[in-house]
C-alpha cells in the first residue's frame, strides 16, 4: 500500500511541476492542481497508512488508531487550496480577457 | 479584557472586514469610518500588548484558543518580538489610511475590507504559536494581497498578479510539505513544544526533520524573495497600487520574522550539537547573494517603482543575512533596521506613486479597465470622483513637499546620518566587527555598506532626473490626504531618531528573550507541577 501511494504522489507532483512550467495559463492552473492533490496525498499518509483503524479511541486498543489530526489538516489544506486555485482561475480568466491570448506573459510570440 | 488581549488584534479586523462587507460599497464614509477605527484600536492593543509583555516577570502573554491546553489546542504566544510587529503593522496600517483615501481605493472593489483582511493575516501570523495555524494565517494574508495586488485591474497588474499568485500558490504547497514532513517526525505542530523535543529526535528521523525544515525555510525564502527566489517582488511590487505597494513592503517583513522565530526557537543553542544552527549557514550567505542581485537590480532600474522594489529586495537580504549570524547584538540591530527600513520604504512607495501619479499609465489603466465594469457605475464612480476632485484641499508648492521627502526617504534608505536609518544601520553593523571572525559578518558588514553607497548613487540619479533635469517637467497636484501619509511614515522615523534610546533598549530585550528559548517555552508550556 505504501508503494502504491508513494508511486501515486511522486507522479501526481512530477506531472504538476512539469505542467506549471508550461507556458499556457490553464497548463499552470491543472499543474498547481495536481501538485496540490499530491501534497494533501503526502500530508494524509503523514501519520501511518492504516486500514480500519479508529480515528478516535473509544476504550479500544492504541496500537489499532489511526492519527486523525493529519486528516483534520488535510481537510484545512484541502479548503484553502480549493479557494485560492478558484481565485487563480478567475485572474487567470481576467488575464485572458485583458490580454486576448492565454500565454503567462500575456504575449504570445508562436501564433 | 487583559487576558483576551492577545487575540484581540486577529478578531478586531476581521469584524470589522465582515462589517465593511454588510455596510457596502455605496456607504463609503461608514466604510472609512470602520476602518479607521479598527485601525485606531489596533494601535492601541498593540501598544497595550507591548506594555504587557515588557513588564517584569511578563516574559510573554499566552492566550489558549478554547482553554484547551497548549499540547492539545491552538495557542496564540505574544511576546516582545510578536508585540513589536503587531505594533509595527497597525502604525503602518493606519498610516496608510490617509492615502488610501485619495483616488485609489475608488478604482476598484472592496479596498479597505481587503486592508482589513490583510491585517487579521499579519498579525496573526504574528502572534500564532503553532505551525498549521501560521500557515492559515498565512494564508488569510496571501488571499487579501492578491485581492490587494490586483486593486485597479489593468493588464499590467493582472499580469503581474498572475505571476504573483503562481508563485505564492507553489510556496504553500512547499509549505504545507514542510509542515507534515515536522509533523511526521515529531507529532506535533505547537512551537513550544517542538523546540522541547527536536533535541530528543532520533538520530535515525533526524535527516526527515532537517529535510522538513529547510522545505518550509524555503516557502519562507521565497515570501521575503531570497535570490534566486525573489525574482517575482520588483515586478509585482511596481505594478501595485502605490498605498498597497506600501503595505506590502511590510510582507517581506513576515517572511523574514518567521525565519528568525524558527530558526532561534527551533534550531538555536539548544537544539542539540546535531541541529543547532541548522540552515543558518544558508540564510547568511542567501542573505549576501540577495543583497548583490537587489542592488545590481537597483542601479539598473530606468523607474521608480523598479527601483523601489529593488530597495525591498536589498532590505529583506540584509536582514537574512542579519538573522543568519545568529547573535544577539546583531539580532537587535537587524530588529532596528527591519522598523526603519519597512517606515522608510513604505515612505518612498508612496513618494514613488505621488510622482507618478498623473503620468499616462494610468489612464492607461482605466481605458483598459472599462469593458470590465458596468458601464452606468463606471460613470457614476467617474463623476463623484471628479466632484470630490474639486473639493479636495490641494497643496501649493508640491514640489517642495515632494522634493523633501524623496530626500529624506534617501537619506534614510541609505542609512546617511542624522536620521535614523543610519542609527538603525549602526546597531547593526557595529556587533558585526565584534562578532567572531566569521567569514559571514565581514562579507556582510562590507556589502551593506557597499548597497548603502548604492543606493545613494541610484537615488541621487533618479533625484537629479526628476527634479532638476526635466525643468519643464509639471509635477502633479499632491493632496493634502496623500502627504500625510508620506509625512506621517517620515515623523514617525525622525522621532525615532530623536528618541532613539528607549526603543534600542526594548529591542535587545527583544534580542536577548529571542536568543533564551526558554522563557518562551516555559510560557507556552508550564513546568509539569505549575498551574497552568
Amino acid at each position: 500500500m505504501e508503494l502504491i501511494l508513494a508511486t501515486a504522489i511522486g507522479i501526481l507532483a512530477a506531472s504538476g511541476v512539469w505542467l506549471l512550467l508550461r507556458p499556457r495559463t490553464f497548463q499552470v492552473i491543472i499543474g498547481l492542481t495536481l501538485i496540490s492533490y499530491a501534497v494533501n496525498m503526502f500530508i494524509f499518509s503523514i501519520g501511518g497508512l492504516r486500514t480500519g483503524a479508529d480515528p478516535v479511541l473509544n476504550g479500544g486498543d492504541i496500537a489499532h488508531y489511526a492519527d486523525p489530526l493529519p486528516q483534520a489538516l488535510v481537510l484545512t489544506a484541502i479548503v484553502i487550496g480549493f479557494a485560492t486555485t478558484a481565485l487563480f482561475l478567475v485572474v487567470l480568466l481576467t488575464s485572458r480577457g485583458l490580454t486576448g491570448n492565454d500565454h503567462v506573459d500575456g504575449e504570445d510570440g508562436t501564433s | 479584557m487583559s487576558s483576551h488581549l492577545a487575540i484581540l488584534p486577529v478578531i478586531t479586523p476581521l469584524l470589522v472586514a465582515a462589517l465593511q462587507l454588510l455596510v457596502g460599497e455605496k456607504r463609503r464614509r461608514t466604510v472609512l469610518l470602520l476602518s479607521v477605527v479598527s485601525c485606531v484600536a489596533l494601535v492601541v492593543m498593540a501598544a497595550a500588548l507591548m506594555r504587557t509583555v515588557s513588564a517584569d516577570g511578563a516574559l510573554a502573554a499566552v492566550y489558549r484558543i478554547g482553554d484547551w491546553p497548549a499540547q492539545f489546542g491552538i495557542v496564540l504566544v505574544a511576546d516582545r518580538l510578536s508585540a513589536l510587529m503587531v505594533l509595527l503593522t497597525s502604525v503602518l496600517a493606519l498610516a496608510l489610511l490617509p492615502h488610501a483615501l485619495g483616488r485609489w481605493q475608488h478604482r476598484g472593489g472592496h479596498f479597505q475590507p481587503l486592508l482589513q483582511f490583510l491585517l487579521v493575516g499579519l498579525n496573526g501570523a504574528f502572534l500564532t504559536g503553532d505551525l498549521f495555524n501560521l500557515f492559515v494565517f498565512f494564508e488569510v494574508l496571501l488571499a487579501a494581497s492578491y485581492g490587494l495586488a490586483l486593486h485597479g485591474s489593468g493588464a499590467r497588474r493582472v499580469s503581474a498578479g498572475l505571476h504573483y499568485i503562481a508563485v505564492n500558490l507553489t510556496a504553500s504547497m512547499l509549505f504545507l510539505l514542510g509542515v507534515s514532513l515536522i509533523f511526521g517526525v515529531t507529532g506535533t505542530l505547537n512551537m513550544a513544544a517542538l523546540a522541547e523535543l527536536i533535541p530528543n529526535v532520533p538520530e535515525r528521523t533526524r535527516a526527515l526533520l532537517h529535510a522538513g525544515a529547510a522545505i518550509l525555510g524555503v516557502a519562507f525564502l521565497i515570501k521575503t524573495a531570497m535570490w534566486p527566489l525573489g525574482f517575482w517582488l520588483p515586478r509585482t511590487y511596481t505594478a501595485a497600487a502605490p498605498a498597497v505597494a506600501a503595505m506590502f513592503a511590510l510582507m517581506t517583513k513576515v517572511g523574514i520574522y518567521v525565519l528568525l522565530r524558527l530558526g532561534l526557537l527551533l534550531f538555536g543553542d539548544e537544539a542539540g550539537p546535531a541541529s543547532s544552527h541548522f540552515g543558518s549557514d544558508w540564510m547568511l550567505w542567501g542573505g549576501v547573494a540577495t543583497m548583490l542581485a537587489g542592488t545590481i537590480g537597483m542601479l539598473g532600474a530606468r523607474d521608480l517603482g523598479k527601483l523601489a522594489g529593488y530597495i525591498v529586495v536589498i532590505s529583506s537580504g540584509t536582514l537574512l543575512g542579519a538573522a543568519g549570524l545568529q547573535q544577539e547584538a546583531v539580532t537587535a540591530g537587524a530588529l532596528a533596521y527591519l522598523v526603519i527600513s519597512t517606515l522608510a520604504i513604505a515612505a518612498f512607495f508612496l513618494v514613488a506613486g505621488l510622482l507618478a501619479s498623473d503620468g499616462d499609465e494610468e489612464t492607461d489603466d482605466t481605458l483598459i479597465l472599462e469593458p470590465y465594469e458596468q458601464p452606468g457605475e463606471t460613470q457614476a464612480n467617474e463623476s463623484l470622483y471628479a466632484k470630490e476632485d474639486e473639493s479636495r484641499v490641494v497643496l501649493s508648492a508640491p514640489i517642495a513637499m515632494l522634493g523633501l521627502s524623496f530626500s529624506a526617504c534617501a537619506v534614510l534608505l541609505a542609512g546617511l546620518p542624522p536620521l535614523s536609518g543610519f542609527l538603525a544601520k549602526f546597531a547593526l553593523l557595529a556587533p558585526m566587527l565584534d562578532a567572531d571572525a566569521r567569514l559571514g559578518a565581514g562579507v556582510l558588514f562590507t556589502l551593506t555598506i557597499v548597497a548603502g553607497f548604492c543606493t545613494v548613487i541610484a537615488l541621487c540619479r533618479a533625484g537629479i532626473q526628476i527634479f532638476w533635469v526635466e525643468s519643464e517637467r509639471i509635477f502633479p497636484k499632491v493632496r493634502l490626504t496623500e502627504s500625510t501619509s508620506v509625512a506621517i511614515l517620515l515623523g514617525l522615523c525622525l522621532l525615532l531618531t530623536l528618541l532613539v534610546e528607549a526603543p534600542l533598549r526594548y529591542l535587545r530585550d527583544t534580542a536577548a528573550q529571542l536568543h533564551a528559548p526558554a522563557s518562551y517555552i516555559h510560557a507556552v508550556l508550564p513546568p509539569m507541577g505549575a498551574a497552568p
